[in-house]
């Protein structure tokens, strides 16, 4: 059996201007990014027709380091930004790259918007829990009873059940797996990527930098073998109790939705109504490569 | 077009944005400026644009900043609440150099204040609202035609420097209607952003060149680079070095500052003789006008320096016409925010300051009183 080597990854990486990067050894942001890169390359996207947008923090660092039209903004900001990006240009496919405090707390509410209006976006949630980059403080995604620094005593606030919130608002496609199931996650973010509207895909990850020391779970391994092993299917915790999955991570698609109209499509019936949908499509057209 | 007709200041606005080539408006409602998001959500995609109702201020921003890196001119317009939930992404965008405009139409404030009350509270925001230091240009029309002409005006600034153009309407005008002929389109100026005509292995979003603005290229066009709201380097990547950042700085100051005599602009009205100069703009400079006619009248020698440019602030123009006039007086509808800026120049001895924030205008007659010294 032949070796598969990870495609060309030269080909999308700034390899030239940007490495080192900025993560922690054993950080697995590396591993969602990677991910992305097989994705896109698998599915053979033009790489001038790719954008990835991302807002601030560990996780928002990854664009800097992938050849795509790519955009650093601010936080929690990075749906907004990718929002006016989708609409002026929907031939083009947008990620948007985000951790769990970015999406979930100060971007929240972009968030759920975006999923309501169901637009074009593939947005890849890199869950690790905590908020990395500022030294470890609670985030939206933090477990109950975790420590952290701005939790010392253990964290109260319950954390948003990402998948749920993500179909209840409304988005077409929801699946959640882990850094450790690389594979599993690539093939979720290509869907994403397939799927016209709005995609929600959850990596698990950890930061054991900060939430493994504060907690003692330890080092990058030893987590990592954690996802692993509290991770399950969604076919198998089917058939477990609530009591057995407390604790566990579940993996899978949570939802998919073909039918749904995307936003861009939607708001192109208006341009039609409204006699410009010819002078929009002629825009489009001029915007494409030079 | 040509056809005199009545017209309102934020309908203008609207006609202007459509005039100057926007296609994309991304906004939240707020009294006075929603006029302006209900134009253009019917004009848009009649013009192969769009519309789009934002979540809030935040996002409708940072909507704007998207659909211009998309190569659309883009905008927003809210006022004095939304402009402050969108100070963070107006930093952005002068950070990132990315081209649009965003109309404030300002009402009474601190806080919800009177929304539907006029003011010209917000002259300092649009100056220093977002954090940092950084260059900003602020338009402010005193007439309905103004409103149209200044936000073509504001798109080819904006487009011609990379940057935010604030158009800084006051509820006056916004809300006001008057009789207008707007300009045939053959003498509409447009502009459009430079584009890069290097390969796109070479290009640099934020290069020197002698123009101080780089070419900026839209995302999906084949140039495929880095945007970020940290310091970077002339690629686009971010950067912590010294020698880096201080250039870039310095030029994002100096591709406004060499060109202020071009963007700043004034009207005058028989200040060449005057011992009393009035500094106003925006719907005060209509009541001064008045004001001006009654005092000629009386034969006293007043003239009238109208600022159409805010920011930056014309200052050499300021200091020429009010060197040899004795007094100079300043009515805003604020407590003096640009009064600071010509005490500046003329010193705070010859100024006199006439200021309402009550939410009424600021009349004629009071800016007579001023002039006869009472």
């Amino acid at each position: 059996m032949s070796v598969k080597h990870p495609p060309s990854a030269y080909t999308y990486l700034r390899h030239k201007k940007k490495f080192p990067h900025v993560w922690c050894p054993g950080c697995g942001i590396g591993i969602v990014m990677g991910a992305i890169i097989r994705a896109v390359d698998g599915l053979g996207l033009d790489q001038n027709h790719v954008a990835i947008i991302s807002g601030i923090g560990c996780t928002s660092r990854m664009p800097v380091y992938m050849d795509f039209n790519t955009m650093h903004t601010t936080h929690g900001r990075a749906l907004a930004f990718a929002t006016g990006l989708k609409l002026v240009r929907p031939d083009m496919h947008i990620i948007v790259v985000m951790g769990d405090g970015d999406a979930l707390a100060i971007g929240g509410n972009h968030f759920i918007h975006a999923a309501r209006r169901n637009i074009g976006l593939t947005a890849v949630i890199l869950n690790n829990h905590i908020y990395g980059m500022t030294g470890g403080q609670v985030s939206p995604s933090t477990p109950v009873g975790m420590v952290a620094t701005t939790a010392p005593y253990g964290n109260t606030d319950p954390p948003f059940p990402i998948t749920d919130l993500s179909i209840a608002a409304g988005a077409a496609y929801v699946a959640r797996s882990t850094v450790y199931h690389s594979h599993e996650l690539e093939k979720y973010i290509r869907t994403g990527l397939e799927v016209p509207g709005f995609a929600v895909i959850e990596a698990v990850s950890y930061c054991h930098t900060t939430v493994g020391r504060l907690n003692k779970l330890g080092g990058a391994v030893e987590m990592m073998r954690n996802l692993k092993e509290t991770s399950l299917t969604r076919r198998m915790a089917e058939k477990r109790s609530p009591e057995e999955l407390e604790g566990k991570i579940v993996r899978g698609v949570f939802y998919h939705d073909a039918c749904r109209k995307e936003y861009c499509a939607l708001y192109q019936e208006i341009q039609e109504k409204a006699g410009g949908a010819k002078l929009a499509a002629r825009r489009i057209s001029s915007m494409e490569m030079v | 077009m040509t056809m005199p007709r009545m017209m309102q200041g934020n309908e203008a606005c609207a006609a202007g944005a459509i005039a100057a080539g926007c296609l994309f408006f991304g906004g939240y409602p707020i009294t006075p400026s929603t006029d302006i998001a209900e134009h253009l959500a019917r004009e848009l995609p009649r013009v192969g644009g769009v519309f789009i109702q934002m979540e809030d201020e935040i996002a409708s921003m940072a909507a704007v900043i998207g659909a211009s890196i998309g190569g659309a001119k883009a905008m927003t317009a809210t006022s004095g609440p939304g402009f402050s939930l969108m100070q963070e992404n107006i930093g952005y965008a002068a950070m990132t150099e990315v081209p649009c405009v965003v109309v404030n139409v300002m009402r009474l404030g601190p806080s919800t204040g009177r929304p539907t009350s006029p003011s010209q509270g917000d002259v300092m925001q649009a100056r220093w609202g977002s954090h940092g230091d950084h260059p900003i240009i602020a338009l402010a029309p005193a007439s309905v035609l103004e409103c149209f002409e200044m936000t073509v005006r504001a798109f080819n600034l904006s487009e011609r420097y990379r940057i935010p153009v604030i158009v800084l309407i006051d509820e006056v005008v916004g809300h006001m209607r008057e009789k207008v002929i707007l300009p045939p389109r053959e003498d509409i100026k447009v502009l459009e952003r430079l584009r890069p005509s290097e390969p796109p292995e070479w290009y640099k979003p934020y290069g020197s060149s002698p123009s101080d603005v780089p070419p900026l290229a839209p995302f999906g066009s084949g140039y495929r680079y880095h945007i970020t709201g940290l310091h970077h380097d002339e690629a686009g990547f971010p950067t912590n070095r010294v020698n880096e950042v201080r250039p870039w700085t310095r030029r994002i100051f100096r591709k406004i500052k060499a060109n202020v005599h071009r963007i700043a602009r004034c009207e005058t009205d028989g200040v060449e003789d005057a011992r009393t100069v009035i500094v106003a703009y925006g719907s005060v400079a209509r009541a001064a006008s008045e004001a001006i006619k009654t005092a000629r009248a009386k034969r006293r020698k007043v003239g009238l320096l109208r600022l159409q440019t805010l920011w930056p602030f014309p200052t050499r123009t300021v200091d020429a016409v009010c060197r040899e006039a004795r007094r100079v007086i300043v009515p805003e509808m604020n407590l003096g925010q640009m009064a600071i800026e010509v005490e500046r120049i003329v010193g705070d001895r010859k100024v006199r300051r006439v200021n309402r924030i009550d939410g009424e205008m600021i009349t004629p007659r009071e800016i007579l009183d001023a002039i006869e010294g009472k």
